[in-house]
């Protein structure tokens, strides 16, 4: 690890910047040699912002907007495996495209940072913002980071680079921030200077590039015979990312005074029920709490961070002392016991002797608002169902049945 | 109704989703011109619009069969072709037109035309070709000319690639009809897509547009009145022109025409044949 120091704050620059743009300075400042795109809302804007910086001679970048986004994971493969420090941006129906190749970045343990304005899958067409992309994509073995606001979009898409080339890692990260809600509104952003940001990420060092002097075979076939050990290599690697990721925040942190956790905990010390929410519903969910608790409900909320890696002990133990968790989440997946984040979260409890009620909501598919009143809603509805001793296996909140 | 209110009609309503409207597009925009091409073309033919199939995929052009009052489909980006060829497979009966735009029928979805003018599949596909990806925000694209700026090849270096010309395209990779108009040629590109319809085959036809609201923003090319006129001027008809002549200069030059015109065998023809014999031995 290097040695960052604090920045002093005249050094900081302040903008009002939306997720998008915010991401845009993040790439520009992490000195990507290679970002390869394809537009689709609502991530267009972070590639367009770089374009510009490319075009005004801000970076060193070669952009190549390629022809649709499995060519641009594609390409993001090729340049990371000659060594290149590498970045894309994609979302939904563009984030299922790459769906093949995803596979293969984590699989060959490509460090590519992958910026993903989350958006509802189709059909039918929709261009707002839920998880169902950034599920779609969790068994991929990308670690995937959801962010609640511009100056976390900012921070995390920096850190992700220094996570993602750590050598007790090499995996490819997927930085979420909800489309439009976050992607494409503005809110204030605190920038590090550039050298700041090159100190703390400094030059990727690549383990084993592709070298004409040094000639390797990258992805051949493995079969029975190897194709579980690589599976094995993958599986470990994913496991170091908790700690190096608190290396990573804990240096982050010298630099700035900001780091986030895998998870997020809000008020939770004494609280009988735990909103636990991902991305920018995380701030409603703070909110509802605060005037709950003026009413003397013992509420409080978990943000979830990091959802892969799934840290399923550390929020065991943070859920363990509460009556209930309430998941808000934004994504089904149609025929399983129960939705993605609720499914985890149950995991995580199984083991525990003593454990909390978990009830699910999904809300906000395909971008319908989750305003205060839902998670309200969610609430009296937990309370009802903490007293019986019972709740469904999972429902949906704020849609026509 | 009302005399006044049959006047007001538009005569070409009947194939439209009037409860649909307004259309989405900017003031200014080629898309809507073609869409009517599209109507009159099959209104003239007299088609059996119940048996009439329109399929669009991603972006401005995209939005068109959502529009029209019949089996209609939107599909995902690039896939209009592809899900159109499925249709045509399993009915074969069914008046198929492909109605997308040059991003997504040429880049994200350009693996598709190629092969489906290699196979001489029988559909229509109208190209509305304005040059950018415009639903998106104004990105160069698999069209857009060397240096024109764009919000992904801003000034001042502007666009570093190179556009297909798809007429070339489409020919080379077997169309059997392939005709090129702008939005201002209104009966011809009509009669285009007319024949079109009619030929057993692969029918090729790409309409140059104008996207006044980013396009020709970007690259300071006037209002979409302005735009059109350009088009206009810069249009020069050359029926029968080899295919591989058909330049485009945007500026200069816009050959447009019908290039080709050639019998092939039509694929889902030969697969009920091939199904025939099989039956029989």
């Amino acid at each position: 690890m290097t040695s960052v120091e604090k920045v002093p704050q005249d050094k900081i620059t302040i903008e009002g910047l939306t997720g998008d743009a915010a991401i845009a300075h993040a790439l520009k400042q992490s000195d990507v040699d290679v970002l390869a795109a394809y537009p689709i809302t609502p991530q267009t804007i972070i590639v367009e912002d770089f374009q510009k910086f490319a075009a005004d001679g801000e970076v060193q970048t070669r952009v190549i907007p390629v022809e649709s986004e499995h060519s641009a994971m594609s390409a993001c493969i090729g340049a990371s495996a000659v060594g290149a420090r590498v970045a894309t941006a994609s979302a939904s129906a563009g984030l299922a495209l790459m769906w093949e190749i995803l596979y293969c970045a984590a699989s060959m343990r490509m460090p590519i940072v992958f910026t993903v304005a989350n958006r509802a899958l189709s059909a039918p067409i929709n261009i707002h913002n839920d998880h169902s992309d950034g599920m779609g994509m969790r068994d991929s073995g990308f670690i995937q980071l959801y962010c609640q606001s511009s100056q976390e979009a900012y921070d995390t898409t920096i850190m992700a680079f220094k996570l993602a080339e750590d050598h007790g890692v090499l995996l490819p990260v997927m930085v979420g921030i909800d489309g439009f809600i976050l992607s494409h509104n503005v809110e204030r952003v605190e920038m590090l200077p550039d050298d700041a940001v090159q100190k703390f990420l400094g030059v990727r060092v690549p383990v084993q590039p592709l070298d004409p002097k040094n000639p390797i075979t990258m992805g051949p076939l493995a079969l029975t015979d190897y194709y579980f050990e690589f599976k094995e290599q993958q599986d470990e690697a994913i496991w170091n990312v908790p700690k190096i990721y608190k290396q990573v925040e804990a240096e982050f942190k010298k630099m700035t005074g900001r780091s986030y956790g895998m998870f997020e905990e809000y008020k939770t010390k004494d609280a009988e029920i735990i909103i636990l929410a991902m991305s920018t519903m995380g701030g409603t969910a703070k909110a509802v709490a605060d005037v709950l608790r003026e009413k003397g409900e013992k509420v409080g909320v978990i943000r979830l961070k990091m959802f892969r890696p799934f840290p399923a002990k550390e929020i065991a133990k943070a859920v363990s002392g509460a009556k209930a968790v309430m998941i808000f989440e934004k994504a089904m997946s149609f025929g399983a016991v129960t939705s993605p984040l609720a499914m985890e979260v149950k995991s995580a409890l199984y083991d525990l002797e003593k454990k909390p009620m978990v009830v699910d909501f999904v809300v906000g598919l395909g971008g319908r608002d989750v305003p205060p009143t839902t998670f309200v809603e969610g609430y009296e509805k937990t309370k009802k169902y903490v007293e019986k001793g019972k709740a469904p296996l999972y429902e949906t909140l704020g849609v026509r049945k | 109704m009302t005399e006044s209110d049959s006047i007001l009609r538009h005569p070409m309503s009947k194939y439209i989703r009037e409860d649909r409207q307004p259309w989405i597009y900017c003031s200014g925009c080629s898309v809507g011109v073609v869409t009517q091409m599209v109507a009159r073309a099959i209104d003239n033919l007299g088609l059996d619009f119940t048996k009439t199939v329109v399929v669009s995929g991603i972006g401005c052009t995209g939005r068109t069969s959502g529009y029209f009052k019949t089996g209609t489909y939107h599909t995902t980006h690039g896939r209009a072709i592809a899900f159109a060829e499925g249709v045509k497979i399993a009915n074969p009966e069914l008046e198929v037109i492909v109605v997308s735009g040059d991003g997504d029928l040429a880049a994200i979805g350009g693996n598709h035309l190629i092969h489906a003018c290699r196979r001489n599949i029988d559909m229509t596909i109208v190209c509305v070709n304005n040059f950018n990806y415009g639903m998106t925000g104004g990105q160069f694209g698999p069209t857009t000319e060397h240096e024109r700026y764009s919000q992904t090849s801003p000034r001042p270096v502007g666009n570093v690639e190179h556009p297909f010309n798809l007429v070339k395209l489409a020919a080379s990779s077997g169309a059997t009809f392939v005709a090129r108009w702008t939005a201002v040629q209104a009966r011809r590109a009509t009669k285009s897509i007319e024949t079109g319809i009619k030929k057993e085959g692969l029918s090729f036809i790409e309409i140059i547009g104008a996207c006044p609201t980013e396009f020709g923003r970007m690259n300071r090319l006037g209002n979409g009145v302005e735009m059109h006129q350009h088009l206009l001027e810069v249009a020069e008809i050359q029926n029968g022109l080899p295919a591989h002549e058909a330049e485009l200069h945007y500026d200069t030059r816009i050959v447009c025409g019908e290039f080709v015109n050639i019998e092939k065998p039509e694929y889902t023809v030969v697969l009920t044949e091939m199904n025939e014999r099989l039956k029989k031995g």
